[in-house]
């Protein structure tokens, strides 16, 4: 925070976290806030928190729903620790959330929940709004947000229980106002979801958003106005997208670069249903989308999609890529390109269905039975998302392999402000089909990638039969010792070979020094946060991000030889450590946080400091 | 199935053909089988390189590997959706799919259900011997109660799945039984079913010399098949044997003997096309040895939409009122300028 000017407190950035019941319509307003800060040309990083329960009986600590956003003028790159401000819809949401308020922190609570029995849903034995200590701790803000909302919608045709659903809305203005938030997004918002098909309850939520926001005005609160400057970032066209938005975008910007029809199958699962949901939704994109009847179904149908010359894609998250295993080790026998994303949650077995892990690296490298490498790739934030999906697009066609493609729920759901790339600028994947003019050799290899070439049913004079039985080059049924041994090391060959079309690691910092940070996949913006912190204070320390975890870039072990430690944070046990020391002989030090949350900043900066001292 | 009649009669037995040895046990009923397709092929007016024929995993499965054609030999139980897949992303295609008891009805079973519910214009045919051959003699799903295997030294416990019940119950378009001692029957049973629009559901009676050899002599053997195998033709009354009939009591079939210048006009007409399922069901469950064992198409509904004719017209109508246009998908409609 800096100086403050007229009514305004000036500030770099600031942490908002929005709680409630999983009815209350806390991710709504926590998207609408984001959109507008996006909007307000701020850099945003965001945390959608939701239980795995849809309804869990309303008011109690299991169905509490939160969003957490940081937003700024500098550059975000996570949705911060702590938040600066919390809005508590009910004794439970306040219940869950606030011991992560720091004293001072600006706390506004809807104190028409705040009865009997929600309290005592929520374990509170004492309303705590009544508690002096409690009430001098904070920045607290009471609002009777149902009472207030109902009056504001006086006039409204709306039912007296519609009218109170409003009051996400109402809580949302008045956090607009706190923040300098334009309201036209939300409007906006309204007009689109609602307009044409149910204008009532549009209007009744704008008439709620604006009195949130002009209560704001006439609670005298100026003193917790505050004011952020635009975020200075490249010129161009910006907009706000989500991790699984942009995994959509990618695949289908892959396709049309190879030139290829997209065929996507999929089995619902959270956090990865949204794929399914926005390919489906793109069929004037001409993509084919198979809801099947189970994850091992739909991992076969994108192998069969494949075999008849789409390029095709799965996504699941973790219990669905262990269905899928068999499978896997198909597609990579009868090497067909096939794009397997993996939307990391808490595990094992259903595990945390809602919460975010990094715990499926090891799976993704080795879950197959038998020497089965595969390319694994990991996206590190949501726009990532949209390149990491792209090169799994062209490592699948240019090396004719499955690819797994990982990020996580936090990156899946997260959001972040996107300079929209230019169409025209995407690169063209050259992935060619046998020419039914020369003579067919199902697995014969092209010199420099190793890959096999593709003929696709209905050409004639290409007939061939493929299968998971090991074969010759020919692609007959091959059982011989030798011919086995060579077949398993040119698949791994294949996969390796991956490595030469990669570009030189990125090091953020120093080219050498006293720790390296390796990192992958979601926790990209709090290691880089920590790392440039603890830079800024004159510690060598620097960091990189693997995109390729297998192969892994040829760099790497040179670059590891250059530090003296090197520490590997990871939300799970240390699997990518175990990977570095088995590969490099170093003594990765592994920092692992497997809570369902991401790091946060300080945690890695304690960690790292304690490497330093 | 149909596809457009491009190369008619260009074709031979021959062109299906692979130079593979073949390697089902001496005797077995999978060469028959193998024939007759081999057979029917080339009579259908396809273009060769537009067949693809999808296997599991069984002995069945190794099928693939002697069809001169596109082919693909999967994993156990999983061949309807790799079938699936191959007919969604290209509906040109001539899809067949080869399996057996077990991995159609056993570890299969679930992607069976729902390739034929989705009625996919694809021909299943359906290996049953009764038993697990690869694995060397195991019962399967379809065996008879108490059957005594390596892995039920005294006797199996479950009760069998009856394969052309479990297809009417999945809502199949087109459900059939042949026999591999039958290669007339065999041709013109697949012939039937490349002619139907919808997934085809082909049972064919398979002898495993090895593991149950004779499973099926009951019915098909020689000196009985005329008294147990129910041939039928549609629009014609169920006759068998010399002079027996079947007829219809409530619910029940019943056997009726015919007389000399008995009238047949009581016995049941079949007619394949009836949307009930329910005279299918009294067909399917005919059964030695209480009646003859029906054979010939049980059941054919025409008419309903295939799942890649409906994916693929879901897809034109959208383009119909304009392609998509990437620059415009990533832009979305709330984006800003940063100048």
């Amino acid at each position: 925070m800096t100086q403050a000017t007229d009514s305004f407190e000036e500030i770099e950035s600031a942490v908002v976290r929005f709680a409630g019941d999983s009815g209350d319509g806390m991710q709504t307003i926590g998207e609408r806030f984001t959109d507008s800060s996006a909007f307000a040309g701020n850099d945003i990083a965001t945390l959608p928190d939701f239980p795995a329960e849809i309804r869990a009986p309303a008011g109690t600590l299991a169905g509490v729903s939160g969003y957490q956003l940081q937003f700024g003028s500098r550059s975000i790159l996570t949705p911060g620790d702590e938040p600066d401000a919390l809005v508590a819809m009910n004794p439970a949401a306040l219940k869950s959330n606030i011991s992560d308020l720091p004293e001072g922190g600006m706390l506004v609570v809807n104190v028409d929940s705040f009865k009997k029995m929600n309290l005592k849903k929520a374990g509170y034995e004492s309303n705590p709004l009544e508690d002096e200590e409690f009430r001098k701790k904070y920045q607290l803000i009471e609002l009777d947000l149902t009472t207030l909302t109902k009056e504001a919608l006086s006039e409204s045709p709306l039912k007296p229980s519609d009218k109170a659903r409003c009051k996400n809305f109402f809580a949302l203005g008045f956090m607009c106002y706190v923040y300098g938030r334009p309201l036209d997004p939300t409007l906006k918002f309204f007009d689109q979801k609602w307009g044409k098909r149910l204008p009532e309850v549009a209007e009744a939520n704008s008439t709620a958003l604006k009195a949130g926001h002009n209560l704001g005005d006439t609670m005298e609160t100026a003193r917790n106005r505050y004011q952020l400057a635009k975020a200075v970032v490249q010129p161009g066209v910006y907009r706000k997208i989500s991790g699984n938005e942009a995994l959509v975008y990618g695949l289908v910007a892959g396709a049309q670069s190879a030139n290829r029809e997209l065929l996507y199958s999929g089995y619902p699962i959270t956090p990865a249903s949204p794929v399914l949901e926005g390919l489906s939704a793109l069929k004037k994109f001409g993509i084919k989308t198979v809801q099947a009847e189970d994850e091992i179904a739909a991992m076969g149908v994108a192998i069969g999609a494949s075999f008849a010359g789409d390029l095709s894609v799965v996504a699941t998250s973790g219990p669905g890529m262990c269905l899928k295993s068999e499978f896997i080790g198909l597609a990579s026998i009868t090497e067909l390109p096939v794009i397997i994303c993996n939307v990391q949650r808490g595990g094992p077995s259903t595990g945390l269905p809602t919460k975010t892990e990094q715990s499926d690296l090891l799976q993704s490298l080795f879950s197959r039975h038998g020497d089965c490498p595969l390319p694994v790739i990991a996206a590190h934030s949501p726009s990532d998302c949209f390149e990491c999906s792209i090169e799994a697009c062209r490592i699948a066609l240019t090396y004719c392999t499955p690819v797994i493609y990982l990020s996580d729920l936090y990156v899946a759901n997260g959001a972040e402000p996107w300079l929209v790339p230019n169409a025209a600028d995407i690169p063209s994947i050259d992935a060619k089909f046998a020419d039914p003019s020369e003579e067919y050799i199902s697995y014969k290899r092209n010199p420099n990638t190793l890959a096999r070439t593709q003929a696709i049913p209905g050409q004639p004079g290409l007939e061939h039969r493929i299968g998971g039985l090991e074969k010759s080059e020919d692609g007959g049924v091959n059982y011989d010792p030798e011919n086995h041994e060579q077949m398993t090391h040119l698949r791994a060959d294949k996969v390796e070979r991956i490595a030469d079309s990669l570009p030189p690691t990125q090091l953020h910092g120093e080219q050498q020094g006293d720790l390296l940070v390796i990192g992958w996949g979601g926790t990209y913006g709090a290691i880089t946060s920590a790392t440039q912190a603890m830079q800024a204070e004159g510690f060598s320390i620097s960091s990189l991000h693997l995109r390729h975890l297998n192969p892994l870039p040829k760099d790497l072990g040179d670059i590891i030889k250059r530090f003296k430690k090197v520490i590997v944070p990871e939300l799970n046990l240390g699997q990518l450590s175990l990977i570095l020391r088995a590969k490099y002989l170093v003594d990765a030090i592994p920092l692992t946080k497997v809570q369902g949350k991401p790091f946060k900043v300080s945690e890695l900066r304690d960690s790292f400091h304690k490497e330093l001292s | 199935m149909s596809t457009t009649n491009t190369e008619e009669g260009s074709l031979t037995k021959k062109d299906f053909v692979t130079e593979n040895d073949v390697r089902w046990c001496p005797g077995c009923g999978d060469y028959a089988i193998l024939n007759a397709v081999q057979r029917t092929l080339p009579e259908l007016g396809v273009p060769k390189e537009k067949f693809v024929v999808v296997s599991g995993i069984g002995c069945s499965s190794r099928f693939p590997y002697y069809m001169n054609t596109y082919g693909f030999h999967t994993i156990h139980g999983r061949a309807p959706t790799v079938a699936t897949g191959v007919k969604s992303a290209n509906p040109d295609l001539s899809v067949w799919m080869v399996t057996g008891d077990g991995d159609g009805l056993s570890i299969g079973g679930n992607h069976l259900m729902h390739l034929l519910r989705r009625n996919l214009d694809i021909n299943v045919l359906l290996f049953n011997n009764r038993i697990y051959g690869l694995t060397k003699g195991q019962y399967s799903p379809t065996s008879e109660v108490g059957k005594k295997t390596k892995s039920t030294p005294v006797g199996s416990l479950d009760y069998p799945i009856n394969p052309l019940l479990f297809a009417l119950g999945s809502e199949a378009t087109f459900i059939a039984r042949t026999s591999d001692t039958d290669q007339k029957h065999m041709v013109e049973t697949f012939k039937a079913a490349q002619a139907h629009k919808g997934t085809s559901f082909i049972e064919i009676f398979q002898n495993c010399v090895i593991f149950n050899n004779n499973a099926f002599d009951t019915v098909t053997g020689r000196e009985v098949r005329s008294e147990q195998a129910l041939m039928l033709e549609e629009g014609k009354p169920l006759r068998f044997g010399e002079n027996k009939g079947i007829r219809l009591n409530g619910f029940d079939p019943e056997i009726v003997e015919l007389q000399d210048g008995d009238d047949e006009s009581d016995l049941l007409v079949h007619h394949s096309k009836t949307n009930n399922p329910a005279y299918a069901s009294i067909l399917a469950q005919m059964a030695y040895p209480a009646f003859p064992t029906p054979f010939g198409i049980l059941r054919q509904i025409e008419g309903r939409e295939t799942y890649e004719d409906a994916l693929h017209s879901q897809i034109k109508a959208s383009q119909s009122k304009g392609e998509g246009n990437l620059q415009e998908l990533l832009t979305g409609q709330n984006s800003w300028v940063v100048e």
